[in-house]
């Protein structure tokens, strides 16, 4: 059950020691409460009170690892159900599933399209990080599969629902492997099998409360490190489950139901990718933890990366590129040059619409703390000086012979103070909204 | 323990808002929980997207529609067959006075070819320059008056003609556009029933963003405007919400670059289909009851999905 503040506050010295890094008990108290501090960080407070305590007080959702060294993903751990609640913490991970009824050949073609699949967005690199390996028939073949998967550099998801054949997959999966998994028929055996190899253990069931009768089983057996599958029959009942999980752990204080999900889109609608893009993005947004797909090409890849790294951003942190100087259309050293801030959706719609303008152009990003333009020039992080320090350090005097410097249209009145600390430069104004720079740069050129 | 459900209760209920008419017709809204969620029947309409300005479009809607692309009409009747879909747009593209500044007369024309080409409800877009848009469509909602059609959008800058000609004069819906801000929505709402215009005649536009290009302020905009109808009963926000994804869908370069510009990439239109799909999608989840694309095979996922969810 929720603890309250104050319940906390009879436990501790009520010294005000401030040694928890808090001002004062009551206010280590109130945090603690709401689960932002570990109880432990009292040192004042009883062995027995702490055991009770950081039970009642540990998040909502339990936040599970998978993977291990450099693949190692956090799963869960979330608070609230709607990112402008606070925050997401924990991005939702993509897999792909081959099975061992695969032909080498296929495989083959699937691993190479895992690694060509890889690419930088904004600071991140997308990838999907989790393969799933569907037991078939031959026991050896699936194991040999699960290792390489493994030696890609990708977690392994092992699907068998039988736990000898799990036993001898998870032997070369390397560590944080997942076992999907438990069933009521072989919950005890596979719990053993995920404990020895300390993987974590996937758990399905016909109904949600079949699902929370077997999670509870299996806490019982000792075992928490759990994800739970959605429901793989129809989609009404994934969707619903993933909803009612994610709602029973949040609001509900529904502990069994605080872990991870797993959704097999593939399943939901196999041989379908354009249903299996429109779920994956939906389970994006409702509290899918591992989306598993049939492929992940770029036609999934760019649009489906691109949300999860939108939604999973902080809210109170704006969305950053690195400031430099970008290229577009391919320019050829005597090709204007335009400025807009660093915050990612300015230079996104910026960046589109000079994409969309086929005019070749440099578009020079300097540090503008993140802000739209109007923020980061009110905040006196996009002034004349901030962009004619950038022009010169950046040198995109060399890039270019062109001299046109094109300021977006609502910082028009720094053009006279940009013309004078850049002399050699035609300091242009721009249009006011990204959508009419096409014109605008289509009208320069000619 | 067994499990037992923690129940979201709320109090308000998204208004229901009729378009088209006769056999045709067909109801968005209605629904009382956050989408899918309820037992209320929540279904989300799906829209297909034409233009009387299709020159920019990629080169797989050419492969799609042949010399339909270059007659509205025709294009009309083949996108509503080929996509199945439950409503079509047309948007009046060739309006803009920073395009061909086609004349509102002319616009019109098409409009009303279009409705009757088409035996599924009309959306009439603009072309998105306030002054010419006031013109244009309060021509087309007295041209079609009777047929219900939605008028989109109004702004702030025109909202008072759209508003009065659509809502109040020739009995059109009026859709009430905003960008990506609660705030905004919920101003236009109160400003254009304070004008005479029924808060059931009216459907958001609360503007979207493609996968990947800010769509974060989107889905936090549309879970905060469902969240404040729902379980605050704010009846400033209880309109159905209509998301045109289209045109960002189709704009940015992961949909835009061809397979020479950027071979690793693969196919086109299958590039296209996904950031479509994906970011109509994410709007169905987040609260959008009328949601609109432009590829067939975008409609039929998005209609897959809905159907799917439903059960």
């Amino acid at each position: 059950m929720a603890v309250k503040g104050l319940d906390i506050f009879k436990l501790t010295p009520k010294t005000n020691c401030k040694e928890c890094g808090f001002p004062t008990c009551m206010a280590f108290s109130m945090k603690a409460a709401t689960g932002g501090v570990p109880i432990e960080k009292c040192p004042y407070i009883s062995e027995e009170s702490k055991e009770l305590l950081s039970e009642a007080t540990a998040p909502p959702m339990k936040s599970i690892k998978v993977g291990a060294g450099e693949t190692e993903k956090t799963l869960g751990g979330e608070t609230v159900l709607f990112r402008h609640e606070k925050t997401l913490v924990n991005k939702n991970l993509f897999a792909v599933e081959l099975s061992d009824a695969m032909s080498d050949a296929d495989v083959d073609a699937a691993c190479a399209k895992l690694q060509k699949v890889n690419y930088e967005r904004i600071g991140e690199m997308m990838a999907v990080e989790v393969v799933a390996v569907r037991f078939a028939s031959d026991a050896a073949k699936f194991a040999a599969l699960v290792k390489k998967v493994a030696e890609c550099g990708k977690i392994p998801m092992i699907v068998t629902v039988d736990a000898e054949v799990a036993k001898a997959a998870v032997a070369g999966a390397g560590a944080g492997a997942i076992i999907m998994g438990a069933t009521k028929d072989n919950a005890a055996a596979m719990v053993e099998v995920a404990k020895a190899a300390d993987a974590v253990l996937g758990v399905s069931a016909d109904s949600i409360e079949a699902l929370h009768d077997l999670v509870e089983e299996i806490e019982k057996l000792g075992y928490k490190k759990l994800v739970l599958n959605v429901g793989e029959t129809s989609i009404k009942e994934a969707y619903a489950n993933a909803v009612d999980i994610r709602t029973a752990a949040i609001k509900g204080n529904d502990r069994s139901f605080g872990y991870p999900s797993v959704v097999f889109a593939n399943k939901l609608a196999a041989g379908n990718t354009n249903l299996q893009i429109a779920l994956a993005s939906a389970f994006v947004l409702r509290y899918g933890s591992i989306i598993v797909m049939e492929e992940m090409d770029f036609n999934a890849a760019l649009p489906l990366f691109g949300l999860r790294q939108n939604i999973f951003t902080d809210p109170q942190k704006p969305m950053r590129v690195e400031p430099k100087v970008y290229e577009f259309n391919k320019p050829t050293g005597k090709d204007p040059v335009l400025v807009t801030v660093d915050f990612a959706l300015s230079y996104f719609v910026v960046a589109g619409e000079i994409e969309r303008s086929k005019v070749p152009a440099y578009l020079a990003i300097p540090d503008a703390g993140g802000y739209s333009v109007l923020t980061a020039w009110a905040a006196g992080k996009f002034g004349s000086t901030v962009i004619a320090n950038f022009i010169k350090e950046a040198d995109v005097a060399s890039l270019t012979t062109s001299r046109k410097l094109i300021l977006p249209g609502k910082v028009a009145v720094l053009q006279g103070d940009l013309a004078e600390l850049l002399p050699e430069w035609e300091v242009i104004v721009g249009p006011n909204e990204a959508m009419q720079l096409p014109k605008f740069l289509r009208d320069m050129q000619a | 323990m067994p499990y037992k459900k923690a129940e979201q209760k709320f109090s308000g209920k998204i208004n229901v808002c009729e378009i088209g008419v006769g056999d045709a017709a067909i109801s968005i809204g209605g629904e009382n929980s956050l989408p899918f969620l309820g037992t209320e029947g929540f279904k989300t309409a799906v829209g297909i997207a034409i233009s009387d300005v299709t020159d920019e479009w990629s080169d797989c809607f050419g492969t799609i529609y042949g010399d339909d692309l270059k007659n509205p009409a025709a294009l009309a009747k083949a996108a509503v067959e080929k996509s199945g879909a439950d409503f079509l747009l047309i948007k009046l593209e060739s309006a803009d006075p920073n395009g061909a500044d086609n004349s509102v007369d002319n616009c019109v024309a098409t409009a009303v070819a279009v409705e009757a080409a088409i035996n599924v409800p009309l959306v009439v877009e603009g072309c998105k320059n306030a002054e010419k848009d006031a013109k244009l469509l309060e021509k087309v909602a007295q041209a079609l008056e009777g047929k219900n059609v939605v008028l989109f959008s109004a702004v702030e800058d025109n909202y008072k003609t759209i508003g009065a000609a659509g809502g109040m004069a020739y009995g059109q819906k009026v859709s009430a556009e905003s960008a990506v801000d609660i705030n905004l929505a919920k101003q236009l709402n109160i400003l254009l029933t304070q004008l005479g215009v029924k808060s059931k005649d009216i459907i958001m536009d609360v503007g979207t963003a493609a996968a990947g290009y800010g769509f974060e302020y989107v889905a936090s905009t549309m879970d905060r405007i469902r969240l404040a109808a729902l379980g605050q009963n704010d009846e400033a926000l209880q309109m159905p919400i209509i998301t045109n994804v289209s045109n960002e869908a189709w704009g940015v370069k992961e949909a835009v670059s061809t397979l020479e510009d950027a071979p690793e990439w693969g196919d086109q239109e299958a590039r296209g289909i996904g950031m479509e799909v994906t970011t109509a999608s994410a709007c169905v989840v987040g609260g959008s009851n009328a949601i609109i694309v432009r590829h067939p095979e975008s409609a039929k996922a998005i209609k897959s999905l809905v159907a799917g969810i439903i059960g």
